[in-house]
């Protein structure tokens, strides 16, 4: 069995814009979504700002209110968010609570990089702690498991394929997405709704803060913080957030004529073994150039096809070591470096999330023809312009171009590396809407 | 003992999903069977009515617990001990 697997629905929850229209208008404008958080301050961080999502509005409380996720951990309520989305953009509809259909057809893989410590900080450990653990709701459990958004979600949509969660630190949104392909592609599926989430705690951001690789030098300037490939570039800026995508099979996804954003044609999963310049907090270059070369094969063309790389690139100094590597692994340099910009300049890095949100903005750019501002790399890092034209990091947005071939890659804590290669689907009718039922109105 | 109800009602309704439900339920509806709160949740109803009626339930109540008329007769009788 080798099916084709097509993306049919995205749902987002992104510090720039909550839902896909939001999150669109978001990136084509260059907006950021890092603020200052006074919460930091007081807390004694050395990095005081963040991106984190808004998703106190009426239309998100209902939401959650519905399905009784008030008090879910903020992993939970930004992947019900952003499921229930994705679901509904692919067309499908949400099940009545009590039918009795279950979709053995369809399953869940919404990973995370620190799960729900917040949660487990904030609501388990005083209680437990004090002696009062009886005071505990009967949620407690199920909030605080690394699989409660996957659970959360298929208890929602009634889906009986495997349900599960991925853990991979800042790769662990696009292996989801791959993950969800094997499982499709191999037949054992015909679709998944595949992610990542992850949530604005302390509890977790203190772990980059006493690492240094988090940014210290714009408390005060929290727009011009994260600047991705810029000589000034001086750490990551810490996000929050989660992004689903509704992936398929092309036979089915054709049969119930529903709108396909685009093809998924390549892989890789590897690690770098902590080897060779790779360590636990940095990638050895050998492992992320084999994974990025294995993916373009596995997809069937040549390097010189990539039109456009959606990078890791955290704003860190490790920035122009990946652009490096992306220069070898496609063998392509300069002006013939295809285009290349990082999401992170506008949301900050969204951890196990990021891998997942920028696959969605890539596949937006491919279907809408543009490419979003890399925002903040006026100043860009000498290293990066000896390899690469300055036209290729597009400063303002590109309009109407085609983005035929393109590259996302993520690389996490541990030396693990996730690459897929996505593909315009040009021949095929694509615009209709029919089986679409209540689109507009969420 | 009308007092009781009335207070235990919307601490109820909060864990029913189908709201509907309630229009056409029995006087002394079962919590499980006819009101269709998963199990589970008696756990967060007795904190609720902890909370609500400033007493304690002990684990052995609350496993007889199966019909709204179970929760008023514990809640009447803890309050009666309390006094």
């Amino acid at each position: 069995m080798n099916k084709r697997v097509v993306i049919t629905g995205m749902g987002v929850v992104a510090p720039n814009g909550v839902g896909k229209k939001n999150f669109l208008d978001a990136i084509k404008k260059g907006k950021s979504g890092i603020k200052f958080i006074p919460e930091l301050k007081e807390l004694n961080f050395n990095c005081q700002i963040g991106g984190i999502p808004n998703i106190d509005n009426s239309k998100c409380n209902n939401l959650l209110k519905k399905y009784s996720l008030s008090a879910a951990a903020s992993t939970i309520k930004y992947a019900v968010i952003a499921g229930l989305e994705a679901w509904k953009d692919a067309g499908y509809i949400i099940p009545e609570y009590d039918s009795k259909d279950v979709d053995y057809n369809t399953g869940i893989i919404i990973g995370s990089g620190a799960g729900s410590i917040g949660f487990v900080g904030s609501k388990i450990v005083p209680l437990v702690n004090k002696g009062l653990g009886k005071k505990l709701r009967s949620t407690t459990a199920e909030y605080a498991m690394h699989s409660g958004s996957s659970v959360a979600l298929s208890g929602i949509l009634a889906l009986g394929n495997q349900i599960t969660a991925n853990s991979s630190a800042c790769a662990t949104g696009t292996e989801s997405v791959i993950m969800g392909y094997n499982r499709i592609k191999s037949g054992k599926a015909k679709a998944m709704l595949v992610g990542g989430t992850e949530a604005y705690s302390p509890y977790i951001w203190m772990g980059f803060d006493v690492l240094r690789v988090s940014t210290r030098k714009y408390n005060n300037n929290p727009l011009k913080a994260s600047r991705p490939m810029s000589a000034s570039a001086s750490g990551f800026v810490p996000g929050a957030g989660a992004g689903v995508l509704l992936i398929e099979d092309l036979d089915t996804a054709l049969k119930r004529d529903a709108r396909i954003y685009a093809e998924i044609i390549g892989t890789h999963i590897n690690s770098g073994g902590q080897r060779n310049n790779g360590s636990m907090t940095a990638p050895n270059p050998d492992g992320v150039q084999r994974c990025i070369k294995q993916a373009i094969k596995s997809a069937g063309i040549k390097p010189q096809k990539i039109d456009y790389i959606s990078g890791h690139l955290t704003s860190t100094m490790a920035d122009p070591i990946e652009i490096k590597n992306w220069t070898k692994a496609l063998n392509r340099e300069k002006s013939n470096f295809p285009y290349i910009n990082s999401l992170k300049s506008m949301t900050g890095h969204c951890i196990g999330a990021t891998g997942a949100i920028e696959t969605i903005s890539a596949v937006l750019e491919i279907y809408h023809n543009f490419i979003y501002p890399c925002i903040n790399c006026e100043d860009l890092h000498p290293e990066i312009a000896k390899m690469v034209d300055r036209n290729k990091i597009p400063q303002k947005i590109i309009n109407n171009i085609d983005l035929n071939y393109v590259a996302k890659a993520s690389f996490g804590f541990g030396d693990v590396n996730s690459c897929l290669i996505l593909k315009k689907l040009v021949n095929l009718q694509i615009n209709k809407y029919k089986t679409i039922k209540n689109y507009e109105k969420y | 003992m009308k007092n009781i109800k009335d207070k235990i009602m919307p601490i109820l309704k909060r864990y029913t999903f189908d709201k509907k439900i309630w229009e056409t339920v029995s006087e002394n509806p079962d919590l499980a069977k006819d009101l269709k709160i998963n199990s589970a949740r008696i756990v967060d109803i007795i904190l609720d009515i902890e909370d609500e009626f400033k007493i304690e339930i002990d684990n052995e109540s609350l496993e007889s617990i199966k019909t709204i008329n179970d929760v008023e007769n514990i809640i009447s009788k803890k309050l009666e001990e309390k006094e």
